[in-house]
């Protein structure tokens, strides 16, 4: 714990990502197994959490300070892991060695419930604040440092001379503490076997299109057209031994989607959206979210919002590895692989007729609103199936957002970098001389505005709810939104799509925001 | 205390303590600018504050001023003042005002740790004690200055090719930090930006051991590979330092304690070393003057008011204006 502390604090207070890939490095190296295995999978967020509750440290710093103490440096800290570490008191003593990782996670496991707040005082009594930070911090997991999955990995490579393509086709298929992954790494085996139809795969990113960039240099000809839907983007892994959905992170749901899994023929790893309605007809993206809110569906559920799969790419035909062919040639074997096998839940995603990017600009906004998708996707022909967000093949052209104004109701803390600012809040507009909240933001507003804000919020306060905090109904915003929809579940009986700031109305009175009804009218 | 008030005016004597803006009589605890303000009538304070003032205010900043000695009473009519250490910079003074039997400290900025560039604080026993709380809250436990220095000398022999450019406060801070280094063995050139200059020559011709030390220019970047040099906070984020070759930013100062906040300023390598009492100091210190009655001011007054009355004390929030917690040190 005392190296991974260090490895911790260096991370988050690095910039430059060479210092993180060095210090990564430096600790790869110079960690035994299965320590840095564990620490791999902490920092990647693959490691399930040691199953310590945030309540639980927060019980052990309320008998050892006053209450209203660590309220108020809670509230000036902002993150449970930074206070408790800091307001512990420092005793200096360290008698005992601080555990290694391994058995960290290995005595909090074997430990009963009842004697885990004992166990865990006696590691933090004997620890400095930054050694309690990360212990925290990795108990209750969600380290965020500011380090991506993606930066681990590359670090892996620069540490072992491994090509980090070679790692990334194995990741998925490999599990904490990386035993075989190091073993490879350090030369000693070759490449770790993974069985493709069973692992989730990285998925293939698009970057936002700039209009006059990338129009002009690229010829129509090159590319392939699909709508962009308003679902989950999914991968569904399926073989005779198993079936299984994977969201974008790589997380599991089948178990939400039976009516899908259930129907799964062949083998074959898919790349398509995850969408509900009757005879492939897409419900708006709220309806999809009754279906997203429960671990597993109700009948009425099956029946209301019946899931689909829109299917628009293929990476693996059978056992083949079909990532490097080019799009042209993957969307052939896919419509051949939709022919030859029957998947009544499986529906291939619709290629857009066009010869100039000015059609399809035009084709981008017509059918919007019918329809209901939120743009269009633009993919090199030839593009190779790459996981990330590689620049260049696949680009997303959204629809054009749409606006209003509405007044801040309720400001809460963000995490991480943000986590002493109040950065997420909660927007209202007016139904009659009521203000109904239609939706929360946090992005679309620059560092210096944020400080703002969070100033504004804590000059405004009303009432605190725990992070939550109510404010004066006086500040206007004007909201971006993709679309909006009709919504039971929100007051106001409206949901925003995608709401983010487009900018702070600090001159506007509250009484000029938006109403229902003018928002009703576009929906 | 009828003779006081919460603005730290003494009416018996017409004078106030560190007033933001100009009045007839001011006592002057410290030449930091958010207690030494410049366009008073008569400034009373430590000779060293007095110097202070004129190296940053000039020598008309007052119309006239007027030194005392540590430990020395001046009477004026009934009312007693004393100066003593406050252990913060260099002159920095606690004052202890005595008016029919009864005591009252004001303390300005104080710490109570050693710091060979200051006289050290005393503890003096009073009736009412007005202290300071910048770093009033139970997550503020520095630690020891000693064991900062050990960092950053062990980054500098880590990484020996590269600049360690360090953000300190031109008065005191910078000074400290140098002498830190020095005791600790530390004895190549430092590189000192212009604005601190001044300064740092006042504490060296007060004999305070600062060494050798040069100017910071631009043109020396490839000279300042390895070295160690000083500027203050906001040169950090400007061009002068993106000017430099590579260097690892630092900071010396208590707030370095909050992982998120060092972050956030861009610090790699945080010195949590602090010119202001943490939260134990303040609450020992508060113990030991044995006062019933505690003023708070400058910074997170709350905690230490919840503290002092968990603790059988009277309490009071000064909530005095001026006193930015972004100028402080
Ligand atoms: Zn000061
Ligand atoms: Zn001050």
């Amino acid at each position: 714990m005392k190296r991974f502390s260090q490895l911790l604090v260096t991370l988050i207070l690095k910039t430059s990502r060479n210092d993180k890939i060095s210090v990564l490095s430096e600790y790869f190296k110079y960690t035994p197994d299965p320590d840095r295995g564990y620490a791999l999978g902490a920092l990647t967020g693959t490691l399930s959490n040691p199953g310590i509750k945030p309540s639980l440290l927060r019980t052990l710093a309320a008998e050892r300070i006053d209450q209203e103490l660590f309220n108020l440096s809670y509230d000036y800290v902002g993150d449970l892991a930074e206070t408790v570490s800091l307001i512990w008191p420092d005793t200096a003593a360290y008698k005992e060695k601080l555990p290694s990782i391994t058995e960290f996670i290995s005595k909090i496991d074997r430990t009963p419930k009842a004697k885990l707040s004992a166990l865990i005082s006696n590691f933090l009594d004997n620890a400095n604040s930054n050694e309690r930070w990360a212990m925290i911090k990795f108990a209750t997991g969600g380290l965020r440092v500011g380090l991506s999955a993606r930066l681990a990995k590359t670090a892996l490579a620069a540490y072992s001379g491994c090509l980090l393509e070679d790692i990334e086709k194995v990741w998925h298929g490999l599990t904490p503490p990386y035993i075989g992954l190091f073993e490879w790494l350090d030369g000693k085996t070759s490449i770790p076997k993974i069985q493709h139809t069973r692992t989730f795969h990285p998925m293939m990113l698009a970057n936002p299109l700039n209009i006059e960039q990338d129009f002009n240099r690229l010829d129509p000809n090159d590319f392939q057209a699909e709508w962009k839907w308003d679902g989950i983007r999914v991968q569904a892994v399926f073989d005779e031994s198993g079936k299984q959905l994977y969201s974008r992170t790589g997380d599991d749901i089948s178990r939400a989607f039976p009516d899908i899994v259930g129907e799964l023929n062949g083998k074959a790893v898919l790349d398509g959206e995850l969408l509900v309605g009757d005879n492939f007809k897409a419900l708006p993206f709220n309806q999809l979210q009754q279906r997203l809110n429960r671990k597993s569906p109700t009948k009425t559920h099956l029946k209301d919002y019946p899931a689909f799969i829109r299917v628009y790419d293929m990476l693996f035909y059978n056992d083949d590895d079909v990532r490097d062919l080019p799009l042209k040639i993957r969307r052939q074997k896919l419509e051949d692989w939709m022919k030859r096998v029957k998947n009544s839940r499986l529906d291939i995603s619709e290629i857009l007729d066009f010869d100039s990017w000015s059609r399809l600009a035009e084709l981008r906004t017509e059918k919007a609103d019918t329809l209901g998708h939120e743009g269009v996707m633009i993919k090199d022909l030839q593009s190779k199936y790459s996981p990330g967000r590689p620049k260049g093949p696949w680009f997303k052209w959204k629809r054009d957002p749409k606006f209003l104004d509405g007044v801040m109701m309720y400001a809460q803390r963000g995490h991480g970098r943000r986590s002493s600012f109040y950065s997420d809040y909660t927007f209202g507009i007016w139904r009659g001389n009521e203000l109904v909240p239609v939706g929360k933001a946090y992005s679309g507003f620059t560092d210096e505005e944020l400080v703002m804000l969070d100033k504004w919020v804590r000059g405004n306060t009303l009432n605190r709810f725990g992070p939550v905090r109510e404010v004066r109904k006086e500040l206007v915003v004007e909201l971006a939104f993709d679309s909006a929809h009709a919504s039971s579940r929100h007051k106001s009986g409206i949901a925003l799509r995608f709401p983010r700031i487009n900018r702070i109305r600090w001159d506007k009175p509250a009484q000029e925001a938006d109403t229902t009804e003018t928002i009703t009218s576009i929906m | 205390m009828q003779w006081i008030n919460h603005e730290l005016y003494i009416a018996p004597i017409d004078a106030y303590i560190d007033p933001i803006k100009p009045v007839d009589k001011a006592i002057i605890t410290h030449g930091h600018a958010d207690h030494a303000r410049p366009g008073h009538q008569k400034v009373l304070a430590s000779r060293q504050t007095i110097d202070i003032m004129k190296i940053r205010y000039g020598e008309k900043s007052a119309t006239s001023f007027q030194s005392m000695e540590f430990g020395k009473p001046l009477r004026i009519n009934d009312v007693t003042i004393t100066l003593y250490p406050a252990g913060h910079i260099l002159g920095s003074a606690q004052i202890s005002i005595e008016y029919r039997g009864q005591r009252v400290v004001v303390t300005g900025d104080y710490k109570t740790i050693p710091d060979s560039s200051a006289q050290a604080f005393e503890i003096i026993k009073c009736d009412l004690f007005v202290t300071e709380a910048t770093f009033g809250l139970p997550i503020f436990q520095h630690p020891s200055p000693h064991n900062e220095i050990n960092n950053l000398l062990k980054s500098i022999s880590e990484q020996p090719k590269r600049t360690h450019l360090i953000g300190v406060y031109s008065l005191g801070k910078a000074q400290r930090v140098i002498s830190l280094l020095r005791e600790a063995g530390y004895d190549h050139p430092i590189f000192i930006h212009g604005a601190l200059e001044k300064l740092c020559d006042y504490y060296s011709s007060e004999r305070i051991n600062l060494g050798l030390l040069r100017k910071a220019l631009v043109q020396d970047k490839e000279t300042m590979k390895g070295a160690v040099v000083m500027a203050p906070p906001s040169a950090l984020r400007d061009r002068w330092s993106r000017r430099l070759m590579d260097p690892i930013i630092c900071q010396a100062s208590g707030w370095m304690t909050i992982k998120q906040r060092a972050k956030r300023s861009g610090v790699e390598l945080p010195l949590i070393i602090s010119d202001h009492a943490d939260w134990n100091e303040l609450t020992s210190t508060i113990d030991s003057t044995e006062a019933d009655t505690i003023w708070v001011t400058h910074g997170r007054e709350d905690a230490l008011v919840h503290w002092c009355k968990l603790n059988g004390k009277n309490a009071e929030p000064l909530r005095l204006q001026g006193r930015d917690e972004e100028l402080e040190i």
